[in-house]
């Protein structure tokens, strides 16, 4: 039974790593950059959720929604203003300017909203779930930030492979200029690819504080790392690649927790990702790619 | 000496080498007339360390091209093995005996590190070796956080647990406490050896990069594919640049551990990691000068003005965007050149007029 | 015993067969030709030759020393050095420094003796630089020895290319499109270098390249591939009539 909770426990983290995952590797396929920011927004939209819920006194869905609005827009405006101008530039520039705007979130974040933990109120409120004789206990914010990631993976495949525009997107992932000659805007495909992830990372906030109900500028980054290694683990680019990387890494740290120890249930996450760069440098799913002398 | 029979690079090095001199003399003369603030003072020390950490990212970031976010990890473990041996040692040795073991320990045992993470990281590229040394940077932090050692009679005891599952008899002594680090560390460190330290530093890397093996490893990070096929062996001298890079990292750990207090792993996080990337980006990607003089103005400008100190890191985080924006960008790098151009011309149009008015002679 | 037999190689990328069956002889000195028309395979012979892919089947022997499928700093040391269709230059490392990393493999000293400036620092540095500016002055490029490679004008990276190549002591030189972007005077300039490089190095040069001209001029043998095969092999004259060669080129059956 112990094992079965755990397991239960860490699919249902693991959903949210594969929803923040999924932002990851959308951003990565099309616009071929890590962008490190991406955990930051996560916890932008932890906080517009709170803030609507408890100072504006909304209700939880538009709180929520209000959070996934904001969070697109940040998404869009950090690519229009920090990356897009930087599309030619060598990766290492990229990838510090990343930084840079993941380090900015975090202070702005931080001086704004302080540094003492915001205490989230679950949005979920019914019962939790008691199956064997109540032997397993499945609470309510486990249950729904299961049902919810399941629900936008769907929807999020559908609409990659099913869409005009999730064509375009798969178009330009695979090669940016013949994807424009075919008549794709390019620059509004990737502002599109910015607002989905940015829009998936609002919820995957939400869903992230209610679980764990403590609000911190740094909320956002630890998750938003391990999210890369669950989009690196199923192979980055690929999206069934980055939910099967997201459950399985959610279900590691928690088996590894309870079964190994609690400090070091990190360090196995790390571990994880080295342990399948080195042995699968492309991931579960991933494509081996060549590079053109 | 003739200056001009010294190369250009030579000739600039000479300049560095004879600011941190003279930054050094110049201390040394205020803190003789007393004219030190005591912040300041306890400032000296963690600025020699930062400067020895941005000199030796530098080494990765500028000169190999590869970034590392985990840095501040091998910090660490230079300032853990170095401090665990000075506090194991205790009074055995005589002071600067201990001071130099310690360092050269909390050295290698960085440099050991960065082979041991090299090997397997160097294999990978670009964001992958980035995310892959920030990873390393936690699990040793994670790892640190987690370890208990202690010594008694029958010799050392270690675990990964808690104190009491050392097991250890009356006699025992935690050296390594888990989260709460290594307390009662001889506060050995002075600002003139951190000022030796970074000199010392400096002729590592300055000299390096100006070798056979410099030149390698800068080519590696202009065109792998062309290193390769002029002959050079891309894992060997990535592998030295890292191990290198780390090694001085740990010698800025140990410098830094032994004027501390207590020596605890979340110091070395990654947000350290990511100031000394500031620091790197700051003073130039490739340029040591700039790294020293960045390290060094960034950990005493907060300092000096404590209104700021509050928005530093959100100061820093707008520089790092800009810096890459105005550097690499060529729709900003035009925009700039266009500005620059118009202000030229404005200069020149004043400058005619200056020339009409005073002599009317030329024109 | 020739320079580099070459037997049966072939190379396939996700099922399309980019390079099959190729076989090539050098002799010693030789001035080869590789044409074809484009994505007919060339500069992927020369990444098989320099060990950027490894081939799925056959053989490369260099000089009696079988170097299939090795790395290419391993295919360097061994002796084939060479260019690149798109210049790969160290933009960021003076002109002078590009063709002293071409030196690597010539003129040792170990990172310690670099570090600690030994003796053996100053010695060693003063025979490279020596050597390396023996090779800019054949170039023309020992005025600009300073400059960054990035700053140098189109047609002397494609000579510093070249004089980088050299500097690794090659038996074999590999020059991909070299007079690409070239006029007609700068390419008839570059035939020049070419036989001038052959005669003082004694070496060999296989080179790829679209002007015709260029080729059949200074080329004593050639051979054509297309859709990764060869279609023909001989001398200028016999190539120039060989009708699959003109087929291929003008499209047609």
């Amino acid at each position: 039974m112990e094992f079965l909770s755990n397991l239960v426990n860490g699919i249902s983290l693991g959903s949210v790593y594969a929803v923040i995952a999924l932002g990851y590797t959308m951003v990565y396929g099309i616009a071929r950059m890590l962008n490190f920011a991406h955990g930051d927004i996560i916890m932008v939209g932890g906080y517009i959720c709170f803030i609507s819920m408890t100072s504006l006194g909304l209700p939880v869905l538009v709180s929520i929604l209000a959070a996934v609005v904001v969070c697109t827009i940040l998404g869009i405006t950090i690519e229009r203003v920090a990356y897009k101008p930087l599309r030619s530039a060598p990766s290492l520039a990229v990838l510090i300017t990343a930084i840079g705007v993941s380090y900015l979130l975090q202070n702005l974040a931080l001086l704004i909203w302080g540094s003492d933990p915001k205490s989230f109120t679950s949005v979920v409120g019914f019962e939790p779930l008691r199956l064997f004789d109540g032997k397993l206990v499945i609470t309510s914010e486990t249950l729904v930030t299961i049902i919810a990631s399941a629900i936008i993976m769907v929807v999020l495949t559908l609409f990659v492979n099913r869409t005009k525009v999730g064509h375009a997107m798969l178009a330009v992932s695979e090669d940016k200029g013949a994807a424009q000659l075919m008549g794709i805007n390019v620059n509004a495909t990737i502002s599109l690819t910015f607002a989905i992830g940015s829009a998936l990372a609002a919820v995957a906030g939400v869903l992230l504080c209610s679980a764990q109900p403590s609000l911190l500028p740094t909320t956002g980054a630890m998750p938003g790392i391990k999210a890369f290694v669950a989009a690196v683990f199923g192979g980055i680019g690929s999206i069934p690649g980055a939910m099967i990387g997201g459950v399985l890494l959610g279900v590691i740290e928690i088996m590894s927790k309870y079964y190994i120890s609690a400090q070091i249930s990190d360090a196995i996450v790390f571990a994880v990702l080295i342990v399948v760069l080195l042995v699968r440098p492309a991931g579960i799913l991933g494509k081996q790619t060549r590079e053109k002398v | 000496m003739n200056l001009k029979n010294l190369g250009r690079t030579a000739r600039r090095n000479l300049v560095t080498y004879s600011m941190v001199i003279a930054a050094y003399i110049i201390i040394q003369v205020l803190a003789a007339m007393d004219l030190l603030s005591n912040s300041l003072s306890g400032q000296l020390i963690p600025i020699c360390a930062y400067v020895i950490m941005a000199v030796s990212l530098n080494l990765t970031v500028g000169v190999l091209g590869e970034l590392s976010l985990g840095h501040a990890g091998f910090m660490s473990v230079g300032a853990f093995s170095s401090a665990f041996f000075s506090v194991a040692v205790g009074d055995a040795l005589p002071t600067p005996v201990t001071l130099v073991l310690a360092f050269a320990i909390g050295m290698i045992a960085a440099g050991v590190f960065g082979v041991l993470i090299g090997i397997p990281v160097l294999r990978l590229q670009g964001d992958y070796l980035a995310i892959v040394t920030l990873a390393f940077g936690e699990i040793i932090k994670n790892l640190l956080n987690a370890f208990y050692i202690g010594v008694d009679s029958t010799g050392f005891h270690v675990s990964m647990k808690d104190a009491t599952a050392l097991k250890m008899d009356e006699t025992g002594r935690i050296i390594i406490k888990g989260a709460q680090g290594i307390t009662g560390v001889n506060r050995m460190s002075t600002f003139t050896i951190g000022f030796v330290l970074v000199v010392l530093t400096l002729i590592i890397v300055l000299n390096l990069i100006k070798s056979r093996t410099g030149r390698a490893i800068m080519s590696i990070r202009d065109n792998r594919i062309a290193a390769e096929s002029v002959g050079i062996n891309v894992t060997k001298y990535k592998l030295i640049a890292f191990t290198v890079s780390a090694a001085l990292a740990g010698l800025a750990g140990s410098l830094y551990a032994h004027s501390l207090a207590t020596v605890v792993a979340k110091k070395f996080d990654y947000n350290t990691s990511i100031l000394i990337l500031v620091f790197v980006v700051v003073g130039g990607m490739g340029n040591i000068r700039g790294s020293v003089i960045a390290a060094a103005v960034l950990t005493v400008l907060p300092e000096l003005l404590r209104s700021f100190a509050d928005y530093r890191m959100l100061v820093y985080a707008i520089v790092l965007i800009l810096m890459m924006l105005f550097k690499q960008s060529p729709q900003i790098k035009n925009f700039c050149r266009g500005i620059g151009e118009r202000l030229r011309l404005g200069s020149l149009f004043h400058r005619r007029k200056a020339e009409n008015s005073s002599s009317g002679k030329e024109g | 015993m020739a320079l580099l037999e070459v037997s049966n190689l072939g190379i396939a990328f996700g099922g399309l067969q980019a390079v099959d069956k190729f076989d090539l002889t050098i002799e010693k000195g030789q001035l080869f030709g590789l044409i074809g028309p484009n994505g007919a395979g060339k500069t992927t012979i020369f990444n098989m030759l320099t060990g950027v892919y490894k081939p799925n089947e056959g053989d490369i022997i260099l000089d009696g020393q079988n170097i299939t499928g090795m790395q290419p700093q391993k295919i360097s040391k061994a002796g084939i050095a060479r260019t690149f269709q798109n210049i790969r230059l160290f933009n960021d490392m003076s002109v002078l420094d590009n063709v002293r990393v071409g030196l690597h493999n010539q003129v040792h000293y170990s990172t310690v003796a670099g570090v600690l400036r030994l003796p053996s620092f100053y010695e060693k540095e003063n025979i490279m630089r020596g050597k390396a500016m023996a090779l800019l002055k054949i170039f023309g490029l020992d005025g600009v020895a300073k400059q960054k490679a990035s700053n140098l004008p189109y047609g002397m990276q494609r000579k510093l290319e070249i004089a980088r190549a050299l500097a690794t002591n090659p038996k074999l030189l590999l020059l991909d499109e070299p007079a690409a972007g070239m006029n007609p005077n700068e390419t008839a300039e570059l035939a020049e270098t070419v036989r001038f490089v052959r005669d003082k190095f004694g070496i060999a040069i296989l080179l790829i390249e679209h002007d015709m001209s260029f080729v059949m001029e200074l080329c004593e043998k050639i051979v054509v591939v297309d859709y990764g095969r060869i279609i023909a092999f001989g001398t200028a004259q016999e190539v120039r009539n060989n009708p699959k060669v003109i087929a291929a080129y003008l499209g047609g059956e």
